[in-house]
């Protein structure tokens, strides 16, 4: 490939012709969608999960996961068909002229060889280069893309490198080949802002200094900003609108492409709240605990009054979660206190009293996981009302209906089983059994986090009605800023096990600011193209 | 790593430890004892007590463990009771013997089930996957002294392409040997196949819907490399676990196909002491054959340990 060319370059590498995915059971999962994309430019994929955005980036490189196949259309690389193309034709374009870049570096580097090994394979078995140039070419990779100490990077095990270090090692496999086209699929969902924002500035870097195309697949709009040239939104597998990046942010012409840039835009803004009670439902003081030898909360104090929402940010590894675990008794609590209306609760899960238990609930982050698949709505809705509260089962019966409206499900969901349900669907039903005991305080474990974009805002909305409704207080740990900007009164930021900077949220988003707190605020993509230059830019200087 | 691997032996010598009490107190508690059962029932009260402080049976249970384990540890096993032979030199050749079927049943059936199973989840769903699933249960499924007699009507009685009796003596040539038990290695062939076969099918089947996998066809890899490179390694822990638990079937469970075509093995050997109520050989047979199962194990469970770059190399 010709290093260095201009980006004004008109050749065309990528061109997809009306290409039509279905799943084996005829669902349409890829509705004649065409694309073109020119040497060294990026075309951001953006919508919602289901839209199909990944299966077309697959399709790009002809391959379809189990359970699909391409029924249509065609797949152009460089003026070749690869659809055309026999099986042992499409595996040599794979790699070596179009590389994938999956969302999941962690689950994508197979864990039983060495990372360099992993790296280096692509351009040894294609034949482009010897094991020695591709070698010294990886390393040339590891340094471009900040790796530490490259020489050695290389020598260690996926599981021995942090996740946004393995990120950056799957962008040099997937440049190992100097692939003409690079299909990037969530490269960075997975990682925390502080890492996001570096593996992005190195993507775009590598990019722009080999000139290669790519395709961007993100649900986040602002993400999507930084690195594309061109935007195309995707809903149900088909095309929505198609255009320059700052149009498609600034002035988008479909009701679909303005109700994600305005949801997203919604999230930079602060919300004001009304006042709360003072009285603290909860109030944790000096607490320490302790994994084995793993000091997971150091030394952390929190309060939340009554129908108030307070967030725990921060990234992975924080402690928020820990902090839950802690208060829920899951966590053994090694010193400090824990008081649950002005009483102390025992450390131990086993050792409080049944109200103790009621009174305090949990959402979880993966509402799948959350509820088991063998009850039906209203079992596992009504069972905390029969355990708390003993009513006969008409009472259960008619009290499941009325959780069911007010979680707004229809009354009729009752009899079927969690399975049959969407994902925010599925998120009510986990807020719907919370309620059900009636609690003071519900800790909500990244509720929205799993869920779609527009689907994470109308349960966000139903849990601000629920607590307007009701007081229930929420302990809300996070790690999307956005969120914590619209829902919470006060903000709690951790870092390490311990809360580094604590107050009302309008105070914590504004200056003067602890430094990590800075740090976390300014990583924040933001709907604006130029953004992540000057955040680099400052930071430079800085 | 080398803490793991040394926990697993340990916890290995201490289950060989818990196993030959277990051995001596179930010897302990049947009806009678060696005295009685020796003298038969016409023997005075006399005569048996003298007989029993002669073997020294009359003192404490936890005595005469100790005398025994600490023999066993040396190799000494002590004498049969009915014959006054020593154990440990009656026992050596008939363990080889059972050894040699062992390994060379091993031989046929660990390439063949670790082959077809891979064979079977890459066409998983095709002829050759149902076709080896079908066969494999049913081989498993059939009374292992069905299918011997089955094989010795076969291949000896109608087609008298083998021997009928699987008869061994020390100075027998190899090829010999070999062409002897030939039948007998083939019936635990097929009795072990199934189950190694089934699961290396299943681990390779779980590691080829990994993100990894999908990933390394999307490098362009071939399609062996893919399996051979990225799916087996993965694969390779649970596989081990499962040959090393047929391997010690081999050795253990060969009682019944030893009957069968009057192999002199240690199964016959054991059958025998039982027979006889001759506990001491009973004994030591029980002995060997905790010993194979948890050496096997054991050593499965440190190669795991070493396939495995998570516990081989910790961050």
């Amino acid at each position: 490939m010709a290093e260095g060319a201009s980006k004004a370059t008109t050749d065309q590498v990528l061109k997809i012709t009306d290409l039509r995915i279905e799943s084996i059971h005829g669902l349409v999962l890829v509705d004649n969608v065409s694309l073109e994309l020119k040497r060294g430019e990026v075309l951001g994929l953006i919508g919602e999960s289901g839209a199909g955005k990944s299966t077309i980036g697959l399709g790009a490189m002809a391959y379809s996961r189990g359970g699909c196949r391409i029924t249509g259309g065609k797949v152009e690389i460089d003026g070749v068909s690869i659809r055309d193309l026999s099986a042992e034709g499409r595996r040599e374009m794979r790699g070596r002229r179009i590389a994938y870049i999956a969302q999941s570096a962690a689950a994508s580097f197979n864990p039983a060889h060495k990372i360099i090994d992993q790296v280096i394979e692509m351009p040894v078995k294609h034949g482009i280069m010897s094991k020695t140039e591709a070698k010294a070419w990886a390393l040339e990779l590891f340094r471009a893309l900040d790796l530490p100490k490259p020489e050695i990077f290389g020598e260690r095990y996926p599981h021995q490198v942090s996740g946004g270090q393995l990120q950056r090692a799957m962008t040099a496999m997937a440049m190992s080949c100097r692939p003409d086209i690079m299909v990037f699929d969530e490269p960075t969902t997975a990682l925390d802002v502080t890492t996001q924002i570096e593996v992005l500035a190195l993507i775009k870097k590598l990019i722009h200094e080999y000139n290669t195309a790519a395709l961007y697949i993100t649900h986040d709009l602002a993400v999507v900003a930084q690195v594309s040239d061109r935007i195309m939104v995707l809903r149900h597998g088909k095309m929505v609108e198609l255009g320059d990046t700052k149009q498609i942010l600034g002035a988008p012409r479909t009701d679909y492409a303005r109700a994600l840039v305005s949801e997203r835009k919604e999230a930079d803004h602060l919300s004001q709240l009304p006042k709360v009670d003072t009285a603290h439902v909860l109030e944790v003081t000096n607490a320490v605990g302790v994994y084995e030898t793993f000091v997971a909360v150091n030394n952390v104090s929190i309060h939340v009054a009554k129908s108030e929402t307070v967030a725990v940010v921060g990234e992975s590894g924080s402690g928020k979660s820990s902090l839950a675990r802690l208060i829920l008794g899951l966590l053994p609590r090694r010193s400090g206190s824990v008081k649950f209306n002005g009483k102390e609760l025992p450390p131990a899960l086993k050792e409080r009293s049944k109200d103790d238990l009621r009174r305090i609930q949990f959402i979880y982050q993966q509402p799948d996981v959350a509820l088991n698949p063998r009850q039906t709505i209203a079992e596992i809705i009504g069972r905390p009302v029969q355990l708390y509260f003993g009513r006969s089962p008409a009472e259960v019966k008619r009290r499941v209906a009325e959780l069911l409206v007010e979680v707004g499900l229809p009354e009729d969901y009752a009899g079927r089983l969690s399975t049959a349900l969407s994902g925010g669907q599925k998120q009510r039903v986990s807020i719907a059994r919370a309620l059900a005991a009636e609690p003071d305080l519900i800790i909500c474990d990244e509720p929205t986090s799993a869920l779609d974009q527009l689907v994470a805002d109308g349960v966000l909305k139903l849990l601000k009605k629920l607590q307007d409704e009701l007081g229930v207080a929420y302990l809300f740990i996070t790690h999307d800023l956005g969120i914590v900007r619209r829902i919470a009164h006060r903000t709690a930021v951790m870092l390490k096990g311990e809360i580094v900077a604590q107050g009302p949220t309008a105070q914590i988003f504004n200056p003067p600011f602890h430094p990590y707190t800075e740090r976390l605020i300014s990583s924040v993509p933001e709907m604006r193209t130029e953004w992540l230059d000057e955040v680099l830019a400052k930071r430079r200087v800085g | 790593m080398a803490r793991t691997i040394a926990i697993r032996v340990v916890l290995g010598l201490l289950t060989l430890l818990g196993v030959s009490i277990l051995i001596f107190a179930a010897t302990e508690i049947l009806p009678g004892d060696v005295a009685t059962a020796v003298l038969g029932q016409g023997a005075t009260p006399d005569t048996v007590r003298v007989f029993r402080e002669e073997l020294g049976l009359d003192r404490p249970a936890y005595i005469r463990y100790l005398e025994w384990l600490g023999g066993a540890v040396q190799g000494d096993f002590g004498v049969a009771l009915t014959n006054k032979r020593d154990i440990v030199k009656t026992m050596s050749p008939k363990l080889f013997n059972t050894l040699f079927l062992a390994g060379y049943a091993a031989l046929i059936a660990v390439p063949l089930a670790v082959g077809l199973g891979i064979l079977a989840a890459i066409k998983e769903g095709k002829w050759i996957d149902r076709t080896a699933n079908i066969v494999s249960l049913a081989a498993i499924s059939m009374p292992e002294f069905f299918l011997g007699y089955l094989f010795i009507f076969f291949f000896a009685v109608q087609n008298r392409w083998f021997p009928s009796l699987a008869t061994v003596y020390s100075s027998m040539p190899l090829d010999k040997r070999i062409y002897v038990v030939a039948m007998p290695a083939v019936c635990l062939t097929l009795l072990v196949t199934a189950h190694m076969l089934r699961m290396t099918r299943s681990s390779v089947l779980a590691i080829m819907s990994q993100p990894y996998i999908e990933m390394a066809f999307l490098k362009g890899l071939s399609r062996a490399r893919v399996i051979f490179v990225h799916a087996l390694p993965n694969a390779a822990g649970p596989i081990i676990t499962v040959v090393a638990l047929n391997l010690a079937y081999l050795i253990v469970g060969v009682v019944v196909i030893e009957s069968v075509f009057v192999y002199p093995g240690i199964g016959q050997f054991m059958v025998d002491g039982v027979s006889k109520r001759d506990l001491p050989v009973v004994q030591a047979c029980g002995l060997v054959f905790a010993a194979a199962f948890v050496i096997l194990n054991t050593v499965a469970d440190v190669l795991s340990i070493l396939v495995n770059p998570r516990l081989r190399k910790p961050r």
